[in-house]
C-alpha cells in the first residue's frame, strides 16, 4: 500500500520557533512553482521509488513548508530523478527541479 | 639584412603570440589523461599524422563543412583561410628566392615590397607578384564579405549572427585593417619605385596621381605592422583562437584522444578553444526561438572560457545535440554540458542502498528480457503492444518492470550526478542480468541510451523496441498489413542524434502505412520539448517548445503521428490533436496474427 501523505499530520499545533523557513524560501526563489502544490498526490501516485520505499514528493513539499527539514532529509534520499512526477503533475509544477534544488539547499545551509 | 623600426610591432606580437600559445598548449597537454597522452606522442610517428593533416587541410583551410550548410559563409572561410596561408607560405618561398637565403628573417616575406625594389626575371618581376596580388585581391573580397556579415546578415541565411565582446571587436577590427592596409602599403611602394603586381601597380599609378605617396608610404607600412601587432596580440584572448588551436584539435581526435564518460579532461579545452563562434549554433537552438534565451552552444562555450559559467547556464539546456550536429568544428558541446553540469550538482542526500534485492524473478529461462522503462509505465499503451506482440509471436520473455524497477540512471547522470547514477545502474544490471536473456529490448530511448554506452554487458545485446520490431519483421517472424493512413514519423533526440537510429523505425513504418517525410527529420529533427535534461525550463515554455515543433511535424497533415519514445509521445500528446502514437502501438495494431 502506498501512503499518498495524508495521515502524516499528528497531532500539534504549528510551531513557529521550531519551523525554519530557510529551505523553503531558498527553494521557492529557485522555483517559485513550488507554491503552485494544491497536496493532490498525483506525483506519490506514479512515483517508481514509492514502490519500495516510504517516498512521496506530496510529503516532501508539507515538510518543505513546515520547516522540517530533518524528515526532509529521509523522505527525498531514495528519489531516482526519474521525472515522472512532473509529467503527471496537474499544476504543470517542476518537481524535479525542486528535488534538486532542496538538496542543493541542504547542502547550502548545512543543515 | 634589411631593416626598418616599423617591423618591430609585427615581431614583438608575434613573439608574445607564440609565447602564449605554447605555455596554454602545454597547460592544457598536462590536463589530458596520461594515456591520452600516450596516444598522443606514439601518434607522431604514425599513419594517423598524414589523415590529420590531410583533414587539416580539408576543414581548417578548405572549410568544407561550413561548405555543405553555406556556400557563401564556405567561400568567405575558405579564402581568409588558404588565402592568408598561402599567403604565408608563397610569400616566405618569393622572399627565400629573393634573398637568395634559406634562413632569412621572419618578417622578411611579409615586408618584403617595402624592402626589395629590384625586379628581375620572369618570377620576380610577373610570376611572384601576379600570384601574391591574385591572393591579396581574394583576401581583400573576403574583407568586404565579412564586413558585409556583420552589416546585412540576412545575405548569409543568418538570422542572427553571434554577439561579440570586447576581445572579439578588437581583433575583428584588426583582421579587417591587415589585408586593405597590406593592399595600401604595396601599392604605395608601387607607385614609388614600379615593383608591383597588376592590382597593387594599377592601385599605385593611380595613387600617385593624387597623393605624396614618398611621405606617405612609411605611415602605411607602419599601419600595416601594427594591426597585425594589434591581431596577434588580441588573438589568445578572442575567437580566433580558433585558428591556431583547431589544428591541434584534428591531431589529438585522429590520435584517438576523446572526453571520458565522467570528467572533463584537457582535451575538452583544447574543443573549447577551437569554437570560432561562427554562430550556426545560435539558430539551430529551440529555446532560443521560442524562450527569448542566451546560453546557445556559442555563449556557453564563451562563458566557459571567460570562467564565469554559472549553474544556469549549464542546466538550461534540453541536450537535444543540435548544435552538436550543426557544429563545423565538431565540438561535442552536449557532452561538456553535461559534464559541467557535475561541478553545480548535489552531492549528498542520496541513498539507493534500499534498492539492492528488491527485484527477483522467476527462474524459468526467457530468450529476451523487456524493459520498459520509467516513461513507459505513463503511456500504457506502448508496454499492452509490446507485451502483446511477445505473446502472439511466442517469444519467451520477461517484463523486467512490470510492477516498476529502478530507475535505469541516466536521469541522474543528466542532473549532473554521475556517482550516484553509478549505484543505480550497478543494481540494475544485476537485475537485467539475472533475467539470463540473450537480447534486451527497451521501450525508452533515454534507458536504450545508457544501456548500450555504459552498463557494458558482456553478453546481452541491447536493442530499442524499433530495432527489434524491425528485426522480428525482417526474420519474417513479424507479418504487417499495411493500411492507408498517412503517417509522420518524430526522431526523438535520445534515439536519433545521440544513438543514430534513423533507420529501422522507418523500414518498420514504411512496412505498415504511408509514411510521409517531414521537413525537419533524421538530425535536424526538432525536440519535443519534454526533455529530462532541462530542469529550470518551466511548463509554460515546455508547451510553446513542444508546439513550434509539432506544428512543423503535423504542416503535411497526417493522420497520425508516430514517435519511438515515451516521453516524446507523452508530451505531445498533451499538445496535439491529432493522434500521438508509439512505433510498437502502430505495429501491433497492424500485425497479422
Amino acid at each position: 500500500m502506498k501512503t499518498f501523505g495524508y495521515t502524516i499530520q499528528n497531532d500539534r499545533q504549528i510551531d513557529f520557533d521550531a519551523a525554519d523557513k530557510k529551505l523553503y524560501r531558498y527553494v521557492a526563489e529557485k522555483e517559485p512553482d513550488i507554491n503552485l502544490c494544491i497536496f493532490c498526490g498525483t506525483c506519490t501516485a506514479t512515483c517508481s521509488a514509492a514502490e519500495f520505499k516510504n517516498m512521496s514528493f506530496r510529503k516532501i513539499s508539507l515538510f518543505l513548508r513546515r520547516g522540517l527539514t530533518e524528515n526532509l532529509k529521509r523522505e527525498i534520499e531514495s528519489c531516482m530523478f526519474c521525472g515522472k512526477c512532473t509529467l503527471v503533475c496537474p499544476r504543470g509544477i517542476n518537481t524535479r527541479n525542486i528535488i534538486f534544488n532542496i538538496r542543493k539547499g541542504i547542502e547550502e545551509y548545512e543543515f | 639584412m634589411s631593416f626598418d623600426w616599423f617591423v618591430l610591432p609585427f615581431s614583438i606580437g608575434a613573439l608574445i603570440l607564440i609565447v602564449v600559445l605554447i605555455s596554454r598548449y602545454i597547460l592544457w597537454v598536462i590536463k589530458l589523461s596520461r594515456a591520452d597522452r600516450r596516444k598522443s606522442w606514439r601518434s607522431v610517428f604514425s599513419f594517423k599524422l598524414f589523415q590529420a593533416v590531410w583533414e587539416v587541410f580539408n576543414e581548417s583551410l578548405l572549410h568544407r563543412k561550413i561548405f555543405r550548410v553555406n556556400a557563401l559563409l564556405g567561400w568567405m572561410h575558405m579564402t581568409f583561410a588558404l588565402g592568408w596561408f598561402l599567403l604565408i607560405v608563397i610569400g616566405s618561398v618569393e622572399s627565400k628566392f629573393h634573398k637568395e637565403k634559406v634562413f632569412n628573417m621572419p618578417y622578411d616575406p611579409i615586408f618584403l615590397r617595402y624592402f626589395e625594389h629590384d625586379v628581375h626575371g620572369f618570377w620576380f618581376a610577373e610570376g611572384f607578384t601576379t600570384i601574391m596580388d591574385t591572393i591579396l585581391l581574394l583576401l581583400l573580397v573576403a574583407t568586404i564579405m565579412a564586413v558585409s556579415k556583420r552589416f546585412f546578415k540576412w545575405i548569409y541565411g543568418m538570422k542572427r549572427t553571434t554577439k561579440l565582446h570586447p576581445g572579439d571587436q578588437i581583433a575583428l577590427a584588426s583582421l579587417w585593417l591587415i589585408f586593405p592596409m597590406r593592399f595600401i602599403a604595396e601599392s604605395f611602394t608601387a607607385g614609388i619605385y614600379g615593383n608591383g603586381g597588376y592590382l597593387t601597380q594599377t592601385a599605385g599609378d593611380i595613387f600617385a596621381t593624387f597623393l605624396p605617396l614618398k611621405s606617405l608610404e612609411l605611415g602605411a607600412w607602419w599601419t600595416y605592422s601594427s594591426a597585425l601587432c594589434l591581431f596577434f596580440l588580441f588573438l589568445p584572448f578572442s575567437r580566433y583562437m580558433h585558428i591556431p588551436t583547431e589544428v591541434f584539435l584534428i591531431y589529438l581526435r585522429k590520435a584517438g584522444v576523446k572526453t571520458p564518460d565522467n570528467k572533463l579532461t584537457g582535451f575538452s579545452e583544447f574543443e573549447t578553444y577551437s569554437c570560432s563562434r561562427c554562430g550556426l549554433c545560435i539558430d539551430q537552438c529551440q529555446l532560443s526561438e521560442t524562450t527569448g534565451y542566451d546560453d546557445q552552444a556559442v555563449y556557453f562555450l564563451q562563458k566557459l572560457r571567460r570562467n564565469i559559467l554559472q549553474e544556469e547556464s549549464s542546466h538550461n539546456c534540453l541536450l537535444c545535440g543540435k548544435c552538436t550536429n550543426i557544429c563545423p568544428v565538431g565540438i561535442d558541446i552536449t557532452k561538456i554540458r553535461l559534464l559541467k553540469r557535475t561541478e553545480f550538482a548535489p552531492e549528498m542526500l542520496f541513498n539507493y542502498r534500499h534498492y539492492e534485492n528488491v527485484i527477483h524473478h522467476d527462474e524459468r529461462k526467457v530468450d529476451v528480457a523487456y524493459f520498459g522503462g520509467c516513461m513507459t509505465h505513463l503511456t500504457p499503451k506502448i508496454k499492452i503492444a509490446m507485451t502483446g506482440i511477445f505473446r502472439k509471436l511466442n517469444i519467451r520473455y520477461n517484463f523486467v518492470d512490470e510492477n516498476g524497477s529502478i530507475c535505469c540512471g541516466r536521469p541522474l547522470k543528466l542532473a549532473g550526478n554521475h556517482m550516484q547514477a553509478r549505484d543505480l545502474m550497478q543494481e540494475n544490471k544485476r537485475i537485467i542480468i539475472a533475467t539470463g536473456a540473450k537480447i534486451l529490448v527497451t521501450s525508452c530511448p533515454i534507458c536504450y541510451n545508457i544501456f548500450k554506452n555504459e552498463y557494458k554487458f558482456d553478453k546481452i545485446q541491447v536493442l530499442h523496441h524499433s530495432e527489434y520490431l524491425n528485426l522480428l519483421h525482417k526474420e519474417g517472424a513479424l507479418k504487417l498489413t499495411p493500411n492507408e493512413e498517412k503517417m509522420v514519423y518524430h526522431d526523438p533526440c535520445e534515439l536519433g542524434r545521440m544513438m543514430n537510429i534513423y533507420e529501422p523505425p522507418r523500414e518498420i513504418l514504411e512496412k505498415s502505412g504511408k509514411l510521409i517525410p517531414v521537413q525537419k527529420e533524421k538530425n535536424f529533427a526538432d525536440c519535443c520539448g519534454g526533455s529530462l535534461a532541462n530542469l529550470p525550463l518551466s511548463e509554460d515554455n515546455r508547451r510553446k517548445v513542444s508546439k513550434e515543433a509539432l506544428t512543423k511535424l503535423l504542416a503535411p497533415s497526417p493522420d497520425i503521428l508516430v514517435t519511438a519514445c515515451p516521453l516524446c509521445k507523452k508530451t505531445f500528446s498533451n499538445v496535439s490533436d491529432t493522434p500521438v502514437k508509439d512505433i510498437a502501438e502502430v505495429v501491433y495494431e497492424r500485425m497479422i496474427e
